[in-house]
Order: structure tokens, then C-alpha cells, then sequence
């Protein structure tokens, strides 16, 4: 409203989760879901720093056609690594490990996840995953690249490929327990009142992505596992000298690995389905549309895989059910982005730093899907796959995408966490910088790859020169937009505003207690009476921060 | 650094100009849902934005856009299916009477023979206006066949050959690269396609120092590995006679009918016992770890010229179940006809492929 009525400095609450307890047992051996979060937050940090490292130093090298800077050995070394952090130590973990952790059992109303302490083991799991990763990364690194396709990561590479891929078996079980809690947790506890139909769109694209995790995740280990059985005592599955077939490997790798990426990136969307209609002050459009979409997704993912193969040697008529079926998955993301949009008609629009990441997010992640449909077109795909537009395609998903939503979601939610705010100007300039040096180093990659550019080549001809030096130049943009968060978000950890319950105005049960929350979040389990995204139904209170 | 950089590759083939089509109106799709979403989103941003008591409007959603939204991007994705389908479909069928190339690959070079016995490294020759089709087989890893100015891309499998083909239309010198990661020097696995006019291309045929055709080293290698002792068309032969087998169906000890192509012929030197012609015994050793890929390549050409009639090219993705459908009742039914007398399998011509004489079961 337009006259802002009393105006209430918001004081810290006294007791929250963050001082109920000191000390590093307390953080170590807890089983409050948000500190939980707390620990993956940190970690998975810490990977995505080194990822990114590795992607800097991919894109230094690139810069000059001849492969100047690392030895080809090493340069593979350097893709593998990012690929397997990112992949599985950031995308995997970061919205589902860490917000949907904080949140979910807020948002359904209840003290905490269904199994804390499995929960709690899922974070043991990780590290043990990345202490694996890492040592494999320390003693020599690997390059089999993040696909590990065989037989040259079972016979042929010199690295240490097992160890790495023990690192990656043990991160999925982290995933499959995080998706068993989100599950259960979804099904059995949530508040009197909060029925399915009222679940905010961030549960249920939680939910979507739990079930592909338990579904899903098995597999890779089971494909990971008979990999090191290879490698390690020559038992024949996938290298034909010693009876196997390679393209068995493809199979089972991307019957995981597809599924994955809409593991991925579900949680992404939820998050945007939290910010749009808060930053609108509008019910988001489409409630029910918007929630199956994203069940949608995750059944139509589960059977697209091969459209990763389709110049692997499969036949003919494989490859057009695989095609066809790529085109179903598409759908139910289209229909998302157009409800997005569709909510932002006639809303009341606040362009806040969160805001301004989801609509970097429709933005992009348009782009992405849509330049997908340009791989699953069977006679295009031959000429594309396994090129540069492959890659931009997919990181205009994952950082366009993936990334944008989660660091929207934690600006979102920063205030819920943490009680403070974060400084909305060099946010917003942060998220400006995030934008341009994306597509900077992304876009040109989509025309390089036409071009015919391999991926993963340490040297390329001269005449694609100018659009990776264009790359690189948008990748050291990128890097200071992606930097700047972490010193603003440390900075205001002491010296951010007091956020008071709810900074944003939103709904959603989250924001009905107190900031940063109590240990068993509410102080009495909450009844729901109300569906969710009820804005406009109460007036609304101007709260100056 | 060059300045003038293109941002579409050369067109040297007879598919990339119906590939860049089809990439052309997916670039106008993209272009017109991202700029429509774009300029939505920040058209809503703007007139919508917050200003002092304006209030939202709430609007719970509509079943006819949903549907409206659904429907036109399903339709206009079934378009893109169909397309992309097409163009497919027409680079996976082999193309009739095509001049065969054979390639192999291996970390980290590419290796070609033309039927007339030439060899070359990194390089293949072509000529223009005509079909070409390169079949391929790798040694060790999965490599990939990449001519980005022809869009043609194939990976390159172990354990059995796989096709492409393409008509160059432009003379030049294009990227052939290997796409699929193979290892250290997996970016150092390049090499020239050399596209020569048809007049051109003879002359460099005829220039090419060849020990013989194709065929002719095939049989060279048939000899020095001794598959004469056994594999020969008289009557004290232990081994099926090859003559007239390439291309045609082959019944096997356990009833199953298989087709004799390139695959077949591979696998039954290196896995000799894995399928045994009806009426012979397990008894030849594998040849694995001692004949290379390229003799196999050259014996199988060789095979292919013991037949009386020069069959076509087969499809080497074609499965056996294609040709069972159509021969197995064909077969099964000649051979219930002489079921007595005549064990040794039979070819729906009524030739004998084989010689029954000395190894009746």
C-alpha cells in the first residue's frame, strides 16, 4: 500500500537455530535439517570454487589455437575434474541439498525431515564422495572426461579412473538418501491443512526430482561399479577385446545421466516458482499445470536417454522413438516458462535482486531448451553432437539455468537463513555482471560448434580462434559475477540489515516464523487454511529494511 | 588471429545445405520464443512494475492457454521430428552402388584403403558427384568420423563396422576430425578430406602407389594365414567353401539365420566358434591378436569377389531379424524338403555355399 503504516526496526529473534548450540560438535553431529543445509551450503561452495577454477584455467588455455599453455594430458585432466565437480559435487547437491533441505520441511509445516539423521549421513556421504574425488584429483588427476565412456576409461587410460568413479558411487548415495527423506517427508508430515494441492511449487519440483534421485541414481553406481570391475580385474562388459560392447556402457551411463539433468534442474524451476509470483504479488498462473509439469518431467526424462546416442551405432528406428520422445519431455518445460511469464501479466512487479535472477533464468533457460530441440532433431543432431553447441547448449541449462535459479533462491532466502539482509546494490550489479559474461562465453560456443568444433580438444584450428578468445573474455566477466556474492553475502553475516520474518511479503509457511527460524522452526506446528501464493488476499504491509 | 571469421561451414555435400535448412528454421524458432519471452518478461517488468498503490490483479490461470501453449509447441515440435526424421532416415540408408572406402581408426590416426589398394594416413581422397560410403571400424577406443563440411558424423565402434556416406560436391580440402574422446591426443586425431573432381580423383588413383587392388592384398593375406588349408571349394575341405557367401543368408549349427556381411565375416575370424555354419565343426582357431583389422578388411573385400555374382553392398547395421523374417520360412522349408539327404544348409537360390561333403553331423 501506498502509506506505509508503523514502521518496526525487526530485532533478531533471541533463540534460532544458528546460537541454539556451539561449538563444532553441535554442527558436526546435528540433525537439524538447516544446519545440515548449512554444511552442504559450505561444501558444495568450496567444489563449485574448484570447478570454476578448472573452468578458468580451460578457458585461459583456449584462448591461443595450439594448445600452448597445458600439455594435452593435463588439459584432459582439467575437463574431467570440472565436469565431475560440477556435475556431481555442485548441480546435483546444490538446490535440493541445500535450500531443499532448509525448506522443505518448513514450507510443509513440520520440525524436520522425516529421517534426520539418514539426512545428516547423506552430508557424510558427500564428503566421503569428495574426499574421494579429490584424492583422485591430488594424486595425478583422471581424464576420462565426466562421461567415462569405455572401453578408454576401462582399458586404456593410465589415471586413476576407479578411484574417482568409488567418489562418484558413494556422492549418489547422498542423493538417493536426500531424495528417500524429501519423499517421505512430503508424504507424511506435512501440517494439518497443507494438502497436496496447497504444497508450494518448490516442494513439489523437490519432489519431481526425489523421485528420479531414488529411481535413478542405482543405476550409475551399478554402471560405475561394473566399470572398476572392468578396469580392475578384466571381467568383459563393455571393452569388446574382452567380450563386452561399449555402446552397453552408453546405455546405462546416460539411463542415469539424462535423468540427472532434470534432477538438476527441477529444484531450479521451483525456485523461480517462489520468486515470480513473490515479486509479482500475484498467484502464480497455472498452479496445477505448473506442479504436474514437473512430474512430467521426470517420467518423460526417464525414457529420452538415447538421444544421447544417436550417432553411437544404434538403429535406425531406436533412434526415432528417441527422438520422438525428446520432443514429449519438451513440452511440460514450455508449458513452465509460459506460466512464469503468463504470472507476471498485470502483477505488481519488484525488481529485486532475486527477481532479477529468475528472469535471467526464463530468459536463458529458454534458450537452452529450445536449443535442445535443435539436438534431438535426428539428421541436425549428426552434425552437432558431440560440438561445441552441445556444450553450450547444455551449460545455457545448468549456469544459465541451474546456477541462475540457485543464486537467486539463496539471495531469496538469505534473509530466512541467515536473519539478515544482503546489499541490494552490489547484488544487483553482481547479477548484471552474472548475466553478461554468461552469454559472453556461452553464445559464441553455439556457433563454433555449427562451425564443427570438437568438445574436448586441447587444440583447434586457427580459424575458430576469434570466437573462444570472445569465450574466454565472457568467462573472466562471469567468474568476478559469480565472486562478488560470496564477499557480499560474508559482508552481511555482521553487517546486513535485520530482515524481520518476512522482508519480502511473501507467503508460504516459511516466512511465518522467525528469521533465522527456530531449531524445531515453528512453535507450534502451524495450521494451513490458505492456498498457496494467497497474495493480494491481506493488505499489504510496506516494511522498511 | 583471423578477423574474418565465418560462422557457418563450408556446404560440401550434398546432405548440408538439407541439414543447414532445417538448422536455419530452428534458429528462426529459437529466435522468435526467446524474443517473444525476452520482450514479454521486460515489457511485464516495466508497465507492471511497483509503483505506490498499485495493486495486482489476480488471475488463477486458464485452461485454454494451457492448452493453447501446449498444443501449438507439440505441433510445431512434431514438425521439427518429421524434419530431422527425414533427413535421417536418408543418411542412414546406404546409397545404391556407392564407391566403398574403408577407414579404421585407432589412437590417434585415421587409416583408409580404396578398393583399388591405396592407403592413406590423416587424408582421404574423394571425388566429386559421387556416392562415397566409408566404412568404419576402430582398433582400440571409440573414435568419431566427423567431415563438419559435409555434416556427417559417426562414431567409430571396436567391435564392429559401422557406415556413413556422403556425395561431396564442392573440390577442396575440408576438417575431418575425431569427435568422440579417445585420449591424450584425441585433438590431435585430425586429417584433410580431399574433395578432386572426378578426372582428378582417376589421376590420383592412378598415381597412388598401390601393391595391388584391395581384393588382391586380401587374397595375399587369405593365403599367408593358411584359410586356404581348410576354406576351399573341393570336396576335402573343412570349412564352408566362401564362394557366393557375402550377402546372403547363412544357416547356423543351432538353426539361427544369420547374413553374411562384413560384421559376420569379422567376427567369424576373430570368434570362430561363436557362430559355425550348419554341418561344421567348432574347429577353427581364433585369428584375434594376430590378423589386423586392415587384413580383415582386405580379406573381407577378397570374400566378397569369390562371389560368382558381385552382390549389392549390404546395409552393415542391418540385423539378421530383417532377414529371417522374409528367408527363415523360405529356408526352413527347402530344407524340410531334403531334410535327409541334405543336412548342409542351403541358400534360397539352391546354391551350395557349402560343402557337406566330409562333415555331415
Amino acid at each position: 500500500m501506498s502509506t506505509a503504516t508503523a514502521i518496526v526496526k525487526p530485532v533478531m529473534p533471541e533463540r534460532h537455530f544458528l546460537n541454539d548450540n556451539y561449538g563444532i560438535r553441535s554442527w558436526l553431529l546435528t540433525k537439524d535439517h538447516k544446519r545440515i543445509a548449512i554444511l552442504y551450503l559450505f561444501s558444495i561452495t568450496f567444489f563449485f570454487l574448484i570447478g570454476g577454477v578448472f573452468a578458468s584455467l580451460i578457458r585461459l588455455h583456449l584462448l591461443t589455437p595450439n594448445g600452448e599453455l597445458f600439455e594435452a594430458d593435463t588439459y584432459n585432466k582439467l575437463f574431467t575434474m570440472h565436469g565431475v565437480n560440477m556435475v556431481f559435487f555442485f548441480l546435483i547437491p546444490s538446490v535440493p541439498a541445500v535450500l531443499g533441505n532448509f525448506l522443505v520441511p518448513i514450507m510443509v509445516g513440520t520440525k524436520d525431515l522425516a529421517f534426520p539423521k539418514i539426512n545428516l549421513l547423506s552430508w557424510y556421504l558427500y564428503m566421503a564422495g569428495g574426499t574421494f574425488s579429490m584424492a583422485a584429483m591430488v594424486s595425478g588427476g583422471v581424464d576420462s572426461g565426466w562421461t567415462f565412456y569405455a572401453p578408454l576409461s576401462s582399458g586404456y587410460l593410465k589415471t586413476h579412473v576407479i578411484m574417482l568413479a568409488v567418489g562418484v558411487i558413494i556422492a549418489g548415495f547422498s542423493s538417493i538418501f536426500t531424495g528417500l527423506n524429501f519423499i517421505v517427508t512430503v508424504h507424511r508430515m506435512r501440517a494439518p491443512g497443507m494438502t497436496w494441492g496447497r504444497l508450494p511449487l518448490f516442494v513439489w519440483s523437490n519432489y519431481a526430482a526425489s523421485l528420479i534421485m531414488i529411481l535413478g541414481t542405482p543405476v550409475i553406481a551399478i554402471t560405475l561399479i561394473l566399470l572398476a570391475l572392468e578396469r580392475g580385474f578384466h571381467i568383459g562388459i563393455f571393452d569388446p577385446k574382452l567380450g563386452g560392447d561399449p555402446v552397453l556402457f552408453q546405455h546405462m551411463f546416460w539411463f542415469y545421466s539424462h535423468p540427472a539433468v532434470y534432477i538438476m534442474i527441477l529444484p531450479g524451476m521451483g525456485v523461480i516458482s517462489e520468486i515470480v509470483p513473490c515479486f509479482s504479488r500475484k498467484r502464480v498462473f497455472g498452479y496445477s499445470f505448473v506442479a504436474f509439469s514437473s512430474v512430467a518431467i521426470a517420467v518423460f526424462g526417464f525414457v529420452v536417454w538415447a538421444h544421447h546416442m544417436f550417432v553411437a551405432g544404434i538403429s535406425v528406428y531406436s533412434a526415432l522413438v528417441f527422438s520422438l520422445l525428446s520432443y514429449a519431455v519438451a513440452i511440460p518445460s514450455a508449458v513452465k516458462v509460459f506460466n512464469w511469464t503468463a504470472t507476471m501479466y498485470k502483477g505488481s512487479i519488484e525488481m529485486s535482486t532475486p527477481m532479477l535472477y529468475a528472469m535471467a533464468f526464463i530468459g536463458l533457460f529458454t534458450i537452452g531448451g529450445l536449443t535442445g530441440l535443435f539436438l534431438a532433431a535426428l539428421g541436425l543432431d549428426i552434425h552437432i553432437h558431440d560440438t561445441y553447441f552441445v556444450i553450450a547448449h547444455f551449460h545455457y541449462v545448468m549456469v544459465g539455468g541451474m546456477v541462475t535459479a540457485y543464486l537467486g533462491g539463496l539471495h531469496f532466502w538469505w534473509p530466512k537463513i541467515t536473519g539478515r539482509m544482503y546489499p541490494e546494490a552490489p547484488a544487483k550489479l553482481a547479477a548484471l555482471i552474472t548475466f553478461i559474461g554468461f552469454n559472453l562465453t556461452f553464445f559464441p560456443q553455439f556457433i563454433l560448434g555449427y562451425m564443427g568444433m570438437p568438445r574436448r580438444y586441447w587444440a583447434y584450428p586457427p580459424e575458430f580462434q576469434v570466437l573462444n578468445v570472445l569465450s574466454s573474455a565472457g568467462a573472466s566477466v562471469l567468474a568476478v559475477g559469480f565472486l562478488l556474492p560470496l564477499l557480499y553475502f560474508a559482508w552481511s553475516l555482521k553487517y546486513g540489515e535485520v530482515a524481520g520474518n518476512n522482508p519480502w511479503q511473501a507467503t508460504g509457511l516459511e516466512w511465518e516464523t522467525s528469521s533465522p527460524p527456530p531449531t524445531h522452526n515453528f512453535h507450534e506446528i502451524p495450521i494451513v487454511t490458505k492456498d498457496p501464493y494467497a497474495y493480494g488476499e491481506d493488505a499489504e504491509v510496506t516494511v522498511v529494511h | 588471429m583471423q578477423l574474418n571469421f565465418p560462422i557457418f561451414p563450408e556446404q560440401a555435400s550434398s546432405m548440408a545445405g538439407q541439414v543447414d535448412a532445417l538448422y536455419l528454421f530452428l534458429v528462426l524458432i529459437t529466435t522468435f520464443f526467446s524474443l517473444l519471452i525476452a520482450i514479454l518478461i521486460l515489457y511485464f517488468a516495466i508497465k507492471y512494475r511497483r509503483t505506490p498503490g498499485r495493486q495486482a490483479e489476480q488471475i488463477h490461470g486458464s485452461t485454454l492457454l494451457e492448452i493453447v501453449w501446449t498444443v501449438i509447441p507439440l505441433g510445431i515440435s512434431m514438425v521439427i521430428f518429421v524434419w530431422g526424421a527425414v533427413i535421417y532416415y536418408h543418411m542412414e540408408r546406404p546409397p545404391a552402388n556407392p564407391l566403398e572406402i574403408y577407414g579404421v581408426g585407432k589412437q590417434w590416426m585415421w587409416k583408409f584403403q580404396h578398393p583399388g589398394g591405396q592407403r592413406e594416413i590423416n587424408t582421404l581422397h574423394v571425388p566429386t558427384g559421387r556416392d562415397v560410403k566409408v566404412t568404419l571400424i576402430s582398433q582400440d577406443v571409440i573414435h568419431s568420423f566427423f567431415v563438419p563440411a559435409f555434416r556427417v558424423k559417426q562414431d567409430v565402434l571396436p567391435n564392429r563396422y559401422v557406415f556413413t556416406w556422403f556425395k561431396a560436391t564442392q573440390p577442396g580440402t575440408y576438417h575431418l576430425f575425431c569427435s568422440q574422446y579417445c585420449g591424450t591426443k584425441h585433438s590431435g586425431m585430425v586429417g584433410q578430406v580431399v574433395v578432386m573432381t572426378p578426372e582428378d580423383y582417376a589421376s590420383w588413383l592412378a598415381s597412388g602407389k598401390a601393391e595391388g587392388s584391395l581384393a588382391s592384398l586380401g587374397e595375399k593375406a587369405f593365403q599367408q594365414y593358411g584359410c586356404t588349408t581348410c576354406h576351399r571349394p573341393d570336396s576335402g575341405a573343412r570349412g564352408p567353401n566362401l564362394e557366393g557367401v557375402y550377402g546372403r543368408p547363412i544357416r547356423l549349427t543351432d538353426n539361427r539365420v544369420v547374413l553374411a556381411d562384413d560384421n559376420y565375416i569379422r567376427e567369424s575370424i576373430l570368434e570362430p566358434n561363436a557362430k559355425v555354419v550348419s554341418g561344421f565343426q567348432s574347429i577353427m582357431p581364433t585369428f584375434r591378436g594376430v590378423v589386423s583389422e586392415d587384413e580383415i578388411i582386405a580379406i573381407t573385400e577378397y570374400i566378397k569377389h569369390l562371389s560368382p555374382q558381385q552382390a549389392n553392398p549390404l546395409n552393415n547395421r542391418s540385423t539378421p531379424t530383417e532377414i529371417r523374417d522374409s528367408e527363415v520360412p523360405n529356408i526352413q522349408q527347402q530344407n524340410k524338403q531334403q531334410n535327409q539327404q541334405q543336412p548342409a544348409q542351403q541358400t534360397p537360390q539352391g546354391k551350395r555355399p557349402a560343402n557337406p561333403s566330409g562333415k555331415k553331423p
